[in-house]
């Protein structure tokens, strides 16, 4: 079939017959809604998408979308990723992940991954928590917060994702709220359409472990500022602000990683040429 | 964030039309992905009820196609009917619901949505210029009024459960991955 | 004087001496000739600087492992030389070339009763400033081992022709000057002329036939993290990848290099890493998840001694209970183990082959001693296999990617393949690939896994058998060279000898192996571990007969095939 032929998506095409297992409530499910409306203003059919994750509540994205899923193990879905977008650059790679896969375990590659900057969008659900496990700090809970593991809170101060992925060298760095999936699928589009590697970090409640978290719709507010293309600016932006501020907060124009090709591609019986005695 | 800020015009026939659809396919969206939420967390009462709502916004949708006629309602709205800011006007909440709902809870959830939609057909009236814009818009201001009244009606017929709360559970939640 | 059909050298020196570059030197001199060699390095702890030892082995015929005894020992210092002392054994008819004014020779060498001829390296040195010490012992082994001097001049002159002439004439004097040294000398043995033969021969390492073989099988991409001794399959793979297409990335650590690889392979390229122990042991939990999830790689590990840290440069045949059993969850994959130079390229291949035919993740074993060693080996022929990975091309909706199928392994369908959208799935799933917690699924999943692999027809290679006999040996890896030349010697002293050598560790093969053991009486297993992995592993897997024994220790110490023949035949009257 040629492109023409094909009729366009819509965005039941882009979801699977799977019910989540998230608790109704959950702010993943809005991001499943953006992540399907952002596909069909992409126009990108369902085959040419690829979302891949780790292990999570939020990690469970992919069987719920009817794209090509990968759902590895806890925390290294950028390196599943990486691999897949090197080999296939023809695809549309999506990462998801949560707080606690995307930063604890998976922190080092989050780093590698800005600093490499493949062609990929790295969408991030922070709750602040870790949901699948029945409600661990991660490195983005407020010190205070009192859990099971950690009695009267980490004391630690949190993480802060934005300002490590500009210094990393992510290019194009943008903060969205799940309850805004139209907005969210917005920046989600964008990302995908940003050369390079695009973090998009989503406040997406959850409701079961942080039902405080139900008041985030009335913290949230568009950023009073547009992106900026200065890494530092944008850092110091959003060390300083709320921490609600939604929006595209940095467009960079760093070229995307691509891998070395010879031009002229050798015949394997080749290589042996240099062991001959 | 105000629900329908940055929505779309309707400065044609055509145009309200296509809005009119895009809200009952969001709606129908909504209740269905609440009836399967239901349904995987074995609350069946609201499984019937968002189902039920599901199907009644479908017939109106499919109502809304037939009284378009032979205009492609669907491609058109693609193109007019976007919500880039905040969601179109009758969605549900998703962030509201809760696995504990009792069928009280899911009708204010529903009420809402019905109120925001009639408020949002209000408005479009008060705007509308075209003298079949103003016919098409009166008569939507009309049928979502009536989704109003009915959600009240319904909603006496389910008292708020005890408290007004959703149900406690006694169990924990479930460790998984 | 008695001819030998092989001869060995060692040069040791330190800070500098540069006795890796004469032991290089005397190897390619010898294969320029029409020899076959091996040329192994042991390195002390430093960075630069520290001591080394070049050993090399010449010989009439290939060979894959360093001899019982030393035949020459040059000395161009003795700084921590006693270092190398278990590496280099010497007997009395060893000859030590040492510099009186560079000290004593270490205490073993005066135990071992070796000759030794003084060679003054430092008073050559001090009155022509330009030679080098290391030329001049070159210059002698050669003589004393017979090889063609001219040969040797050619080699010197393209070695160093970048470095000007000035260097080139001085190295070829200080050369001359070490064989106009021993002008009167000569070894106990002489080197037996090189057999007439047409063959090609290449001069390659281990770890660069792995690389050959990667791409040979069909590996397109691959990803890793620098660790000692495997570094150089990756060096040669960077530029040799993306001479065929392909691509290799540096991974910030194994986690993401195994994870890199099996988000290529699911993209449809056949992918590679190459690690040591301590990247395998991070590899473990990815290692399950391409088990599960059913995703075709290699990963190439080089060992080296553990545990931990252990000694990167040396050699050790202890994670095999790692790679074998080291995943956690019943977690069927393909081990394979090469067993010599050669059989690295082979090897690599059949495990990419498997890999891909298979669906399922292959760990190739290799060590130190094959990777770091340089070999003169005849051309290995060419191989190609037929079968790879299952595509699927057409879809029929729902498309179940984990299909129960009767050989087990399901089409898999490529990114981009309209209707053919699954997820690969880490938990256990349905034939869909849903997450399942039923214990039907998780059970028929399981059996799938397990017999794909078990009903596979991996053919002859996955042992290698040679010879008849009530005696067998029953060696795995690198050891298998030391075992053959075991065999060989028990054969001159009339005793008929089985060699058992599996390459294919996991899965077992309990039916091949009870043919391959069948009328043996005495076995005797060798292994390089501490704690006789291979042994518990043969006995979890298979049955011995009764007197059997094992020979095991660890590394860094080789066993040697005088050693092997020893306790073969003790065993006998035991
Ligand atoms: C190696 C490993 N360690 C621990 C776990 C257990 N585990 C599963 S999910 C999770 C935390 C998930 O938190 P987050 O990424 O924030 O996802 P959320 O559930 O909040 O969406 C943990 C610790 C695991 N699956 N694997
Ligand atoms: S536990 Fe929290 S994050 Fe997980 S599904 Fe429930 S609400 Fe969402
Ligand atoms: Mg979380």
């Amino acid at each position: 079939m040629n492109a023409n032929t094909v009729p366009a998506c819509r965005a039941a095409d882009y979801r699977s017959e799977v019910k989540p297992i998230w608790c109704p409530g959950c702010g993943d499910y809005h991001v499943l809604m953006a992540f399907t409306r952002a596909f069909v203003a992409l126009g990108v059919r369902p085959e040419q998408v690829a979302v891949v994750s780790g292990i999570g509540c939020s990690s469970r994205i992919p069987a719920y979308t009817n794209c090509y899923g990968f759902h590895g193990v806890h925390g290294r879905a950028l390196a599943v990723a990486t691999g897949l977008k090197i080999v296939r650059p023809d695809l549309t790679v999506v990462v998801a992940s949560g707080d606690g896969d995307g930063y604890s375990i998976g922190g080092n590659h989050f780093l590698h991954a800005c600093r490499r900057n493949v062609d990929l969008t790295y969408v991030v659900m922070d709750n602040h928590i870790y949901g699948m496990t029945k409600g661990q700090p991660s490195p983005t809970t407020e010190p205070d917060f009192d859990t099971a593991l950690t009695p009267g809170g980490t004391g630690l101060r949190p993480f802060h994702p934005l300002v490590i992925a500009l210094a990393s060298g992510a290019n194009f760095v943008a903060r969205a709220f799940s309850g805004n999936p139209a907005e969210t699928a917005a920046i989600i589009v964008e990302a995908i359409r940003h050369p390079g590697f695009s973090f998009v970090e989503v406040l997406s409640p959850c409701v079961t472990y942080r039902p405080d978290q139900r008041a985030w719709k009335d913290r949230v507010h568009r950023a009073p500022v547009d992106a900026t293309d200065d890494a530092a600016r944008a850092a110091r932006r959003v060390m300083t602000d709320d921490g609600f501020n939604l929006g595209v907060l940095y467009r960079g124009s760093r070229p995307a990683y691509a891998p070395r090709h010879d031009t002229a591609v050798t015949d394997s019986a080749e290589l042996e040429r240099e062991f001959e005695l | 964030m105000s629900s329908t800020i940055d929505a779309p015009r309707a400065s044609s026939l055509a145009d309200l039309y296509a809005i009119a659809y895009q809200i009952e396919v969001d709606a129908v969206e909504r209740y269905a992905m609440l009836a399967d939420q239901m349904e995987m967390h074995n609350n069946p009462a609201l499984v019937d009820i968002f189902r039920d709502l599901a199907r009644a916004e479908a017939i109106h949708r499919d109502e809304i196609c037939r009284m378009a006629g032979d205009f492609d309602v669907a491609a058109h709205a693609r193109q007019t009917a976007c919500w880039r800011i905040g969601e179109s006007p009758e969605s549900a909440n998703l962030g509201a619901a809760d696995y504990r709902m009792s069928p009280h809870h899911a009708l204010q959830m529903a009420l809402a949505a019905e109120q925001r939609a009639l408020g949002f057909f209000r408005g479009l009236l008060a705007d509308a210029r075209d003298p079949d814009v103003k016919r098409l818009a009166t008569e939507l201001v009309g049928e979502e009024a009536g989704h109003v009244a009915l959600c009240l009606r319904l909603l006496q017929r389910y008292p708020p459960p005890g408290g007004g709360r959703v149900a406690e559970d006694p169990d924990p939640p479930a460790s998984q991955d | 004087m008695a001819a030998a059909s092989s001869i060995s050298v060692a040069f040791v020196g330190s800070g500098g001496a540069g006795v890796l570059t004469s032991g290089r030197l005397l190897l390619e001199a010898a294969c320029a000739a029409g020899w076959h060699g091996l040329f192994t390095r042991c390195v002390g702890p430093q960075i630069r600087g520290g001591e080394a030892a070049a050993l090399v082995r010449v010989a009439i015929d290939p060979i894959e492992c360093h001899g019982d005894r030393f035949d020459l020992l040059v000395g161009v210092d003795w700084l921590n030389a006693h270092r190398f002392e278990t590496e280099i054994p010497l007997g009395p008819g060893s000859v030590v070339i040492s510099d009186p004014q560079a000290g004593d020779p270490p205490a073993i060498v005066a135990a071992s009763g070796a000759r030794v001829i003084e060679l003054r390296l430092k008073e050559l040195t001090t009155a022509n400033p330009a030679w080098r010490g290391n030329m001049i012992a070159l210059g002698a082994a050669v003589k004393l081992l017979r090889l063609d001097q001219d040969e040797l001049a050619d080699l010197i002159e393209k070695r160093f022709r970048e470095k000007g002439p000035a260097v080139v004439a001085a190295s070829l004097a200080a050369a001359h000057a070490g064989i106009a040294a021993v002008a009167n000398d000569e070894l106990d043995l002489e080197l037996a002329r090189p057999r007439a033969t047409a063959a090609r021969r290449w001069l390659i390492t281990g770890n660069e036939a792995v690389g050959l073989g990667a791409i040979r099988g069909g590996i397109r991409f691959a990803a890793a993290y620098p660790i000692t001794p495997a570094s150089e399959v990756l060096e040669w793979l960077a530029p040799n990848l993306t001479r065929v297409g392909g691509s290799l990335v540096q991974a910030e650590d194994e986690l993401a290099s195994i994870n890199m690889i099996i988000g290529g392979s699911y993209g449809g390229a056949p992918s590679l890493t190459a690690t040591s122990g301590p990247g395998l042991s991070l590899m473990i939990e990815a290692l399950g998840l391409a088990t599960a999830a059913e995703v075709p790689i290699v990963i190439v590990n080089v060992m080296r001694g553990g545990p931990s840290t252990g000694i990167p440069t040396k050699s050790e045949q202890a994670d095999l209970n790692i790679a074998v059993y080291g995943v956690h969850g019943d977690a069927p994959h393909i081990v394979v183990a090469p067993q010599s130079i050669p059989d690295c390229l082979l090897a690599t291949q059949w495990a990419v082959h498997l890999a891909e035919s298979l669906q399922a993740p292959a760990i190739l074993l290799s060590d130190q001693f094959l990777g770091q060693a340089l070999a003169a080996i005849p051309r290995p022929a060419d191989v190609s296999f037929i079968g790879q990975r299952q595509k699927a091309t057409t879809v029929v909706a729902p498309y179940r990617r984990y299909a129960l199928t009767a050989d087990g392994v399901s089409p898999m369908a490529m990114p981009g393949l309209s209707g053919g959208q699954y997820t690969a799935e880490s938990l256990t799933h349905t034939e869909r690939g849903l997450p399942s917690t039923s214990a039907s699924d998780h059970h028929a999943q399981l059996d799938k896994r397990r017999d794909k692999l078990e009903r596979f027809a991996y053919g002859d290679l996955w042992a290698t058998i040679e010879g008849q006999g009530t005696l067998a040996i029953m060696v795995w890896g690198s050891l298998t060279g030391a075992a053959r030349e075991a065999v060989a010697q028990l054969a001159s002293a009339g005793h008929a000898v089985r060699l058992i050598a599996p390459r294919l560790l996991s899965p077992a093969r309990p039916q091949e192996m009870a043919a391959a053991l069948d009328g043996v009486q005495r076995l005797l297993v060798v292994e390089q571990s501490h704690g006789a992995q291979f042994y518990r592993y043969l006995r979890a897997h298979y049955s011995l007969p009764d007197n059997t024994s094992v020979l095991h220790h660890p590394g860094p110490l080789p066993i040697r095939p005088g050693e092997i023949c020893r306790e073969l035949l003790a065993g006998l009257t035991r």
